[in-house]
């Protein structure tokens, strides 16, 4: 059954690099404001190419 | 006073920084068009196959329409075809707008487009054919497992590379969904198309029985969580609440959702294995994981449906909300009948039973497919910059659909219900109710027939979907481009709070950061996996146990070809309904030579395991020739050609190699011997056919099939 153990070696793994992911989102400030950017994700940040529209 | 001077040295000035930027909407468009081109043939073959449950006669004794070999077809169909590429256009439109950045590289996007289409026409063209490594979703062979490695790594880049030029400092969770799935499925795919190529379309799995079980369930369970579900929910987050107008219920719990599924996600995949020959305690590690990962779905499932609280007036007029809602509604159910499915007394109903089918559509039509269309009636007017053209053609769509997922849905979990009740029950004497498996099937036709009816019902939807589309393309006109403006990114980025190390060191690198993480991934993977590479077996063998004859190893390929592992199950559960019936249950042991294994999902026909010896040689000829006429009312197809193609046996001595190279205990200079012992082999079953009158050349591919099946758990099987 060592395949279950390289199994659990590569989910953990992928657990690092997210948890390492994780940590750079909470201290870089990724989270810092956890409400506006559902909001600002709605504004159209596009601009009229011609008249049309 | 630190502070103010480097929010001041920061701050940029409007008038050198607002850039202006192009984003590609002819890549997304590209997307769109195929997930419905293959959406349509993919529910198509679907709907094939459902007929052929009925009208067996639907195969036209046709080797490449038969259901175990379009079986796969269908599934890698929907799955890679039409959410893949489903996938693919959401995340092209939604990525540049949340970056605020055009696709780092136009011709990284059309690579991108491009080599999945081929792809995708490689497996049309293939699992047709029975080139198949027989592991469920990961049915390509080795050829295309290397493409489908290169294009992901190319989706990634251009993903990455626009990440990293980014004029939004903050990543929107939609995008952490994204990325999950990229580095994810990457390591599953890779880990789990371990395989030793015999030739171009051939190849025998690295790891063996048991072993090869576990990767396959930890790669497929995972490939339902990173492929069809994580991408989703990012698509999920992004297009319904612009669809909606309105910010996500709460993006708090959206940041909980991610990170906690992420984490939990990945450890389910034994429950695909209950009571099957996996230690105990790793099924145990699955169920719990299964279940706990209930609060992170239904979490994201009520954000999702909790944004358009206030707002259903909208739901009632905008066909767009009303695909979403039901696609979340079946992302709740699906998230909650997994875990129950998970748990072992429900598995031991479930598992092998029409159940899972109905579970895994819920998931399909209605999560992956509603979400699918609502993403499309949203997209398409935008980039054509005109409106719907038929509100009224999307409403009668949504019906229809909806209808045909639930007439897909319950037929499918009363089959199971029935079946499995069936299976299990005994007389007052103790003697199963119903010993011929047969009975147990034709007792569910007519659902089968039902479930057809829903599986049509849903590709009428799909077509009206796609006459309005082309409607609407008609009456607008595309627009290849957006010009966008957003501020450039500032360089630097100071937190309010005191910098921490690991903020020096990742922040301002994410791609050292992506790099060394994928570094420590290999480095990982391979320090763990050379050892057991070295590791002659790793499973306790039974000394009875021996491995394939040549003729068995070739008539196992043609089991493999013809995908029968599709509808029969090697794997008999330690139940006494299940031994009554099949006999000895399943030893872990017993698998140690299965390159790949063949223990099968779903029992359309009954389990093969201990087949070997249980009918004479004519029947197994006379069966494969013509099903019904062994047994009356059966609907597995008929495989005449078996009885007409020769072996080609060319590659024999390579696979002994090949078989010895993965640790089976093949003598050395075995290779030079095997040809002649395939046709002593064959000549024996000839002579035995002989003798119950059927005159068949030794040749034949039917000899090698019946030598496997002959051969099937006959190792530590009880004589009687």
């Amino acid at each position: 059954m060592s395949v279950i153990m390289i199994l659990i070696g590569i989910s953990l793994t992928v657990a690092l690099v997210f948890l390492l992911a994780f940590l750079w989102a909470t201290t870089s400030g990724q989270y810092d404001d956890d409400y506006t950017p559902s909001v600002r994700m709605l504004f159209e940040d596009t601009i009229p190419d011609d008249q049309e529209n | 006073m630190a502070n103010s001077s480097v929010l001041t040295s920061d701050r940029p000035s409007v008038e050198t920084s607002l850039e202006t930027f192009r984003y590609d909407n002819s890549i997304v468009r590209l997307f769109l068009l195929a997930t419905t081109v293959w959406g349509i043939i993919g529910m198509t073959v679907g709907l094939l196959v459902a007929l052929q449950f009925v009208y067996p006669a639907l195969s036209f004794d046709l080797p490449f329409l038969t259901f175990g070999r379009i079986r796969p077809l269908h599934t890698n169909a929907v799955i890679f075809a039409f959410v893949g590429n489903g996938i693919f256009a959401g995340v092209y439109y939604s990525l540049q707008r949340l970056c605020k950045a055009r696709m780092y590289s136009d011709a990284l996007s059309r690579i991108n487009f491009w080599g999945w289409q081929l792809i995708i026409l490689s497996a049309v063209l293939t699992l047709p054919l029975g080139i198949t490594t027989s592991k469920e979703y990961a049915e390509l062979e080795w050829p295309i497992d290397i493409a489908i490695t290169l294009l992901w790594v190319v989706f990634g880049w251009n993903m990455f590379a626009t990440i990293i030029k980014r004029r939004e400092r903050h990543l929107y969770v939609a995008i952490w969904f994204y990325i999950a799935t990229f580095v994810t499925v990457a390591v599953l795919h890779i880990v789990n198309s371990f395989e030793l190529p015999i030739g171009l379309f051939k190849s025998y799995s690295w790891y063996a029985g048991v072993q090869d079980a576990l990767v396959q369930w930890w790669y497929g369970h995972n490939a339902v969580a990173f492929f069809l579900t994580t991408p989703y929910l990012g698509l999920m987050y992004y297009f319904v609440p612009k669809a909606a107008n309105r910010p996500v219920y709460s993006y708090r719990l959206s940041i909980i959702h991610f990170w906690a599924l992420i984490f939990i996600y990945i450890w389910a995949g034994p429950h695909h294995l209950l009571y099957n020959s996996l230690p105990n305690w790793a099924q145990s590690l699955g169920v719990v994981f299964s279940i706990m990962l209930i609060a992170p779905s239904w979490g994201g499932m009520l954000n999702g449906l909790f944004t358009l609280r206030g707002a259903w007036d909208q739901v009632r007029e905008n066909p767009v909300l009303k695909f979403m809602v039901v696609a979340i509604t079946c992302y709740g159910m699906a998230t909650f009948e997994g875990p129950m499915l998970s748990l072992k007394n429900v598995n031991a109903i479930a598992h092998f039973t029409d159940w899972i089918v109905a579970h895994v559509h819920i998931g399909g039509l209605g999560w992956n497919g509603f979400l699918t269309f609502g993403m499309l009636y949203y997209l398409i007017p935008r980039l054509y910059k005109t409106k719907l053209y038929s509100v009224k053609l999307a409403n009668v769509h949504f019906w229809i659909g909806t209808l045909g997922i639930i007439f897909y849905a319950l037929p499918m979990y009363w089959a199971g219900f029935t079946q499995s009740l069936m299976w299990k029950e005994f007389t007052q004497e103790g003697l199963l109710a119903y010993p011929n498996f047969l009975e147990t099937v034709t007792q569910i036709r007519p659902m089968y027939m039902l479930r057809a009816g829903g599986g049509a019902l849903y590709i009428v939807g799909a077509l009206i979907m796609v006459y309005n589309l082309i409607k609407t393309t008609a009456q607008g006109k595309f627009q290849q481009e957006e010009t966008a403006q957003a501020m450039a990114l500032t360089k630097q980025y100071q937190s309010p709070e005191k910098e921490h190390w690991h903020r020096k060191l990742f922040e301002h690198r994410p791609v050292l950061m992506l790099v060394v993480s994928l570094v420590v991934i290999l480095i990982g993977g391979l320090v763990e996996l050379v050892p057991t590479f070295l590791i002659k077996s790793n499973v306790p063998t039974i000394s009875s146990v021996q491995p394939y004859t040549p003729l068995e190893l070739q008539g196992r390929d043609l089991y493999i070809r013809e995908g029968c592992n599709n509808c029969h199950s090697q794997m008999i559960r330690p139940f006494r309904s299940e031994t009554e019936r099949y006999g000895e249950y399943a030893k872990a042991g017993e698998f140690v030579y299965d390159h790949p294994f063949l223990w099968g999902s779903k029992r359309t026909g009954p389990d093969l395991l201990r087949v070997g010896g249980k009918y004479p040689d004519s029947w197994h000829y006379h069966h494969m020739y013509d099903p019904e006429s062994m047994s009356p009312g059966s609907i597995m197809p008929p495989y005449p050609w078996l009885l007409e193609d020769n072996l080609d046996a060319s590659a024999t001595a390579d696979k002994i190699t090949a078989m010895r190279t993965l640790g089976v205990p093949y003598p050395e200079g075995y290779e030079e011997q095997a040809m002649a012992d395939l046709s002593q082999q064959s000549q024996e079953i000839a002579d035995r056919l002989k003798e119950s009158g059927i005159e068949v050349s030794s040749e034949k591919e039917i000899i090698a099939l019946i030598a496997y099946l002959q051969r099937l758990g006959t190792d530590i099987k009880v004589k009687e």
